[in-house]
């Protein structure tokens, strides 16, 4: 199952390295992982999302989180109410006979086309993971080329 | 000040009386300023057994370990001395230096990444950029790998920081905000957990290296006479609990003593204090102490929970909250049935080994040098057959007298502990067990000791193999010998080459008599037991399984 924490850290270099090195030292997996500054710049924070096979992997991260140095605080998104989001950029194959059809389906999920190249165009959209994932499938049928995501970004209501 | 002077300076501040390490390129200008110094400081003969002789200092003393290299292979070195450390939550610092600031990142010439290698095996770790920041970090160095649960702190200073020029500025306090243990244990647990010491028909407390790290042995005996609960513990956790006490079980695990596994197997209330239910003492996990609700104290709350169910979990300081429990339990469980159930397996599975060929067993050796020292002699270890032996047959009354690489399993730890032990300790008897394989792994540390007159006794247990490893070939291989039948010099031509004592003993006759010399010499001394080859460490539960499925070692 995948669990959604925030991390707030010190803003100081390794940090990124001490909290993707637990990962990996502990075997545990990280599905996404964004990272930026917050209204302090000495804080940056972290959004993870984790899979964590039982309750217990998900306490035995958040503790070992905890206990490094520069982690100020971790917060568990799974019980507790939050916005999350994030953003893609899609490429796909583009005609322009086919602009009416693709702006449909980009109304209904939220995504618009930034650029056009010369038969491909990059659309962008942001929004949960359930509504990326339907406009990712709408737009297979026109070829998608290349795609790219940020991972979740989140924060406590 | 300059970056070195600053360091030298926080270090006396901080209390530091010895330092072990070894010189290099990029950290000239920091040894440039010892020479005026009045630290003590202990130059090795390899970086790794600096950082075990501090390791060694700081079990010994409860104070932090500190040790010194220079960059690349002098910080690479350290780096088993770091990890046998953090493993076992020992408070160190070490110091390393870094190629130049503005070179970091170039390949220079001795350069690697040490904040890098060492993040997995530090409670924490610093690179210092700005000699402005220096004393600051010493200072919340020495805090952290002190406080909560210790552990190794590094701090990788290039040379241009330890030239550079700056205003010193002690810092009185201490504030980092997202570290903050928790001492003191929370009353509503406490109740709680007297709730059910209460209820219990079959209490037994299951004490490990945290009761040591706190203090709380003083405690530990009060509250184990109070409930009357029989008393094991973990490797770490050896000196907790005098071993020649009735309510006292011994070692439990993998090697421990078979009364004390069947004794927690049976019992219905576990009090886990400052241990963390490591595999080798829980053998198989599903299996472990099945009718057992437990109470697990521990300063790191990722210990809790970690490996086997917790009914009641206690965060905080040992000493602290067994004081809590002590304050406010009244009308202690009345365990009498339980202890006579825990004397019948005493009786029925002692401790033992057979003596009956014309070789030394080696059991025989520790045996003595118990008698010899009347069990008030420090132990350090190496890792394999004789620390398990040294667990076993010598009895220990006293915490910080049990000294060995207990998570890590580090061979070649045993001698330069015993180094940072006894200068720690001058009027103490150091004795380091080793085996022949073990004690080749820092053999060169004879000359720090006879350098320095730190008259440690190493008692080599010689079977000309390396006999743990030989034993599990011989019980899970097929007697396939593989790489274990392992050749040494001639200890005795070895040490005097040194300047130290060596002596042979082949005899058993010759065993009593030959620590008895060693204590009354005035230098290093080896002794050369030979030992009989395929001597066994029994009891011993297979790794896997359930800690009852104990197979040899029954009279």
């Amino acid at each position: 199952m995948k669990h959604t924490i925030a991390v707030m850290v010190e803003n100081k270099f390794g940090v990124l390295a001490r909290v993707a090195g637990l990962f990996s030292a502990r075997g545990y997996n990280i599905a996404s992982l964004a990272v930026s500054e917050t209204l302090d710049p000495q804080i940056s924070a972290m959004t993870i999302v984790v899979q964590a096979e039982d309750e217990k992997i998900l306490e035995q991260i958040k503790k070992q989180l905890n206990k490094l140095i520069d982690v100020i605080t971790v917060i568990d998104f799974t019980k507790k109410e939050h916005a999350e989001r994030e953003l893609v950029l899609v490429k796909i194959n583009y005609k322009p006979a086919n602009k009416a059809r693709i702006e449909k389906l980009l109304k209904k999920y939220l995504g618009k086309i930034i650029k056009i190249g010369k038969n491909t165009a990059v659309i962008e959209s942001v929004g949960e993971q359930e509504q990326i994932k339907q406009l990712l499938d709408g737009l297979k049928v026109f070829g998608v080329k290349e795609l790219i995501r940020t991972g979740k970004i989140a924060i406590a209501v | 000040m300059t970056g070195a002077q600053i360091v030298l300076e926080c270090l006396k501040k901080e209390g530091v009386e010895v330092m072990f390490g070894y010189p290099g390129g990029q950290i000239l200008p920091f040894f440039d300023k010892l020479y005026d110094s009045d630290i003590k400081f202990i130059l090795t003969r390899h970086e790794q057994a600096a950082a075990h002789a501090a390791d060694g200092y700081a079990r010994a003393t409860g104070k932090v370990g500190v040790c010194v290299a220079t960059s690349g292979p002098g910080a690479t070195n350290l780096v088993t001395g770091i990890a046998t450390a953090y493993m076992d939550s020992i408070p160190m610092v070490a110091i390393t230096g870094q190629v130049k600031s503005m070179l970091i990142g170039n390949d220079a010439f001795q350069e690697a990444d040490v904040t890098g290698i060492t993040r997995p095996i530090t409670k924490h770790n610093y690179l210092v950029k700005d000699v402005r920041d220096l004393a600051r970090i010493i200072r919340e160095a020495f805090y952290i790998a002190s406080t909560g649960r210790p552990g190794p702190v590094l701090i990788d200073l290039p040379s241009d920081v330890q030239m550079a020029d700056t205003e010193f500025v002690w810092p009185e306090e201490i504030n980092i905000r997202s570290y903050q243990p928790t001492y003191f244990g929370h009353p509503g647990q406490i109740k709680k957990a007297i709730r059910l010491i209460k209820q219990a028909k079959r209490p037994l407390i299951y004490a490990g290296g945290g009761v040591i790290t706190s203090g709380a042995h003083l405690e530990l005996k009060e509250l184990a006479e109070k409930i009357n609960a029989p008393v094991t513990w973990t490797l770490m956790g050896i000196g907790c609990f005098p071993a020649r006490h009735a309510l006292s079980l011994g070692m439990l695990g993998m090697h421990g003593t078979a009364y004390a596994n069947h004794s927690i197997m049976e019992s219905d209330l576990i009090l886990a204090v400052g241990a963390r239910f490591d595999d080798r003492v829980t053998g198989r996990v599903d299996k472990f102490a099945p009718g057992a609700k437990v109470i697990h104290i521990d300063i790191d709350p990722s210990s809790i929970s970690k490996n086997i169910p917790v009914a009641i979990p206690i965060v905080g300081d040992a000493k602290n909250i067994l004081g809590q429990i002590l304050e406010e339990l009244k009308n202690p469980p009345n365990t009498s049935q339980w202890l006579k159930q825990v004397d019948a397996y005493k009786k029925k599975y002692p401790l033992f080994y057979k003596d009956k060929s014309a070789a030394i067993p080696p059991q025989y050796v520790i045996e003595q040098i118990d008698q010899a020292t009347k069990g008030e002699a420090i132990i350090t270890t190496e890792v394999g057959q004789n620390q398990m032996w040294a667990t076993q047959w010598y009895k220990y009354s006293h915490p910080r007298t049990f000294i060995s690489s207990g998570g890590l399993g580090t061979m070649g730890y045993g001698f330069p502990a015993a180094m940072g032990a006894k200068l720690a300790y001058p009027d103490k008897i150091v004795f380091d067990i080793a085996g022949d394989g073990s004690i080749q792994m820092n053999i060169q540390e004879l000359a720090t000791c006879v350098c320095n007159k730190i008259n440690v006794k190493v008692a080599i247990l010689n079977n000309g193999y390396l006999g743990m490893v030989r034993q599990w070939q011989e019980l899970f291989y097929k007697r396939r010998y593989s790489q274990v039948c392992i050749t040494a010099p001639d200890f005795v031509k070895l040490a005097d080459s040194f300047g130290a004592l060596g002596i042979l003993v082949t005899k058993k006759e010759d065993v009593r008599p030959a620590i008895e010399k060693a204590i009354k010499t005035d230098n290093t001394v080896f002794i050369d037991f030979r030992v009989e080859q395929e001597e066994n460490v029994f009891p011993m539960v297979p790794a896997g399984e359930a800690i009852n499925k104990i197979i040899g070692g029954l009279a």
